[in-house]
């Protein structure tokens, strides 16, 4: 079972300078997120299907991350609410993948356990848990849990569709072990390995900023 | 000889997205088409795993790339019949093919278990892509014996096909015509649908309930005016919200919607004259019966009108205060012995 939770990278030692919060989030993203490129014309918030639920746009929270304002940035609910549709990537003049960039605020805020509110966390805790135990998701198992956690009041209402569901062989009760779930494990764990080094090295490889003061 | 494809069919395909399941399995020997499933494959991670860990969620998906890798045996497709899974595989793949750095750090980790995928060495397509690419629209139609002449579809693609297009495939992303094309074929009335690629809410059913179910209300009230009969999906997670999670949407906004949505290769299915049974219907929440019956299909019943026929089969309880003699009638289908 791969380490549970990745703890935050440690504080940067002498000689080097801190990371800009803006260096932080690019370094979680797995591919070239071209994120510093962004130019603040607000294309994504007006593309963007959810931003009424958001607290900041994704504009904005580009400005904040910036800014290096990261307290604002890591207390905002704007990552949970994105529904990655892509709309704001695609129609981005920068072609900033924004998805992603929202995909790396959440694993940073989860990784260091400072979310805004638990349930959308938990729901992603439970479903990867499952990925960890069988290889494969549980629908079964992974809404019982969820439901019984976050949304007991919702339940009463989704009684007839629930059985619905299961009478039409909608459920699978039987969770399926792939075989070869130790070695999935085995890569999982090297990759959280590896992630670590990476985040370690944003605060190594920066240099001093030099020169005049 | 059938063209055979490996496949990635997904967690959902047992369950949820049975229906799906069903008619895939119906509808592509008709076509043809043979589908290898991936040997030991492991979940594609969702929309949960990138928010956990983006590193770690590339070497999961990498096994998958790796499998196939191993796999591929005259063919280098890999057919995702569920969007999200699909926009997963093909992520990977394209950043790994991207940067030489991420494939040097995937490989690394899918060497723990003695594997390792080379970038761009397997093509990662959606099941939608197959059939309007590979088998095209004239094969598609040819097989109809049925065509769905009367039934108004709203051709519902969902975001995660057209959308973030890593290939550069599509040439609309926002407003793509492939499933319109695809259900004209089939002889079926194609409604104007505006709202094609917009997002079913995905896992905000589960974590935020009123974004959720108000995307979802945005896709059948727009599918309402303009006249359709039902959505038609590409996806098991589009299928779940609109169906599932129809009738919470209901109750919330205090309305009284009743639009079925169904899998595009249940309707090449009945389009092909097969039976509406072996296609999965009868599996959905929101009944399709309705819809069907617009082209004078029945479909199979779902549980809660088979309750309802039940309880109208059912002799009526003698009333308080009958002064006749309860006397047991014959049953209508019973034959009567004289």
């Amino acid at each position: 079972m791969p380490k549970a939770a990745v703890p935050p990278p440690p504080a940067p030692s002498g000689g080097k300078r801190a990371a800009t919060f803006q260096e932080e989030v690019i370094a979680m993203i797995p591919a070239d997120s071209r994120l510093e490129t962004c130019i603040q014309c607000g294309t994504c918030g007006g593309s963007c299907p959810s931003y009424a639920d958001m607290d900041h746009t994704p504009r904005q929270i580009f400005a904040l991350i910036r800014a290096g304002a990261r307290d604002k940035v890591m207390d905002s609910n704007t990552p949970w609410m994105c529904v990655s549709c892509y709309l704001c990537a695609v129609r981005c003049p920068q072609q900033i993948h924004i998805p992603d960039v929202m995909y790396a605020l959440k694993a940073k805020a989860t990784q260091e356990d400072r979310v805004p509110s638990h349930v959308a966390p938990d729901f992603s805790r439970t479903f990867v848990d499952y990925i960890h135990k069988y290889g494969r998701s549980f629908e079964v198992g992974l809404v019982a849990k969820h439901y019984l956690r976050h949304h007991m009041t919702r339940l009463p209402g989704m009684t007839t569709s629930g059985i619905g569901m299961v009478t039409k062989g909608r459920m699978g009760f039987r969770p399926h072990t792939i075989k070869g779930l130790e070695g999935l494990n085995a890569i999982l764990d090297r990759a959280t390995e590896l992630e670590q080094a990476k985040q370690r090295s944003v605060y190594e490889e920066q240099p001093q900023a030099g020169g005049a003061h | 000889m059938a063209t055979q494809y490996m496949y990635y069919p997904g967690c959902s395909m047992d369950g949820t997205g049975k229906a799906y399941h069903d008619s895939i399995e119906a509808v592509l020997p008709e076509l043809n088409i043979g589908l290898a499933e991936l040997d030991d494959w492991n979940c594609c991670g969702a929309t949960e795993y990138m928010g956990i860990s983006p590193l770690r969620s590339q070497a999961l998906v990498g096994r998958n790339l790796a499998l196939a890798e191993k796999q591929k045996n005259g063919t280098d497709t890999l057919v995702a019949p569920c969007s999200a899974c699909y926009v997963n595989l093909a992520r990977t793949d394209a950043y790994v093919r991207e940067s030489a750095e991420l494939a040097a750090t995937v490989n690394d980790a899918l060497g723990a278990d003695g594997m390792s995928y080379t970038p761009g060495s397997v093509k990662v397509r959606h099941l939608l892509e197959i059939m309007i690419d590979d088998i095209g629209l004239e094969e598609v139609g040819a097989h109809v014996t049925r065509p769905l002449k009367g039934l108004k579809l709203a051709p519902y693609m969902g975001c995660l096909v057209s959308r973030p297009d890593y290939d550069d495939r599509w040439q609309h992303r926002e407003h793509p015509h492939a499933l319109d094309e695809l259900l004209l074929a089939l002889g079926a009335d194609v409604v104007d649908y505006s709202r094609r690629t917009d997002c079913c809410g995905g896992h905000m059913t589960q974590i935020s309930p009123e974004t959720g179910l108000e995307l979802i209300r945005r896709l059948i009230v727009e599918a309402e005016r303009v006249g359709a009969h039902a959505l038609v999906t590409v996806c098991p997670m589009c299928q779940m919200n609109v169906d599932f999670y129809q009738r919470e949407m209901n109750h919330h906004f205090r309305e009284d919607h009743h639009m079925p949505i169904l899998f595009f290769t249940q309707l090449m299915g009945l389009a092909y004259g097969m039976p509406a049974k072996t296609l999965g219907f009868g599996r959905e929440i929101i009944s399709a019966r309705p819809a069907l019956a617009n082209i004078g299909i029945e479909s199979p019943l779902t549980e809660e009108e088979e309750a309802a026929k039940a309880a109208a089969a059912k002799p009526a309880r003698r009333k308080r205060g009958d002064p006749t003699l309860p006397s047991p009638a014959p049953r209508e289908d019973e034959e009567v012995l004289r």
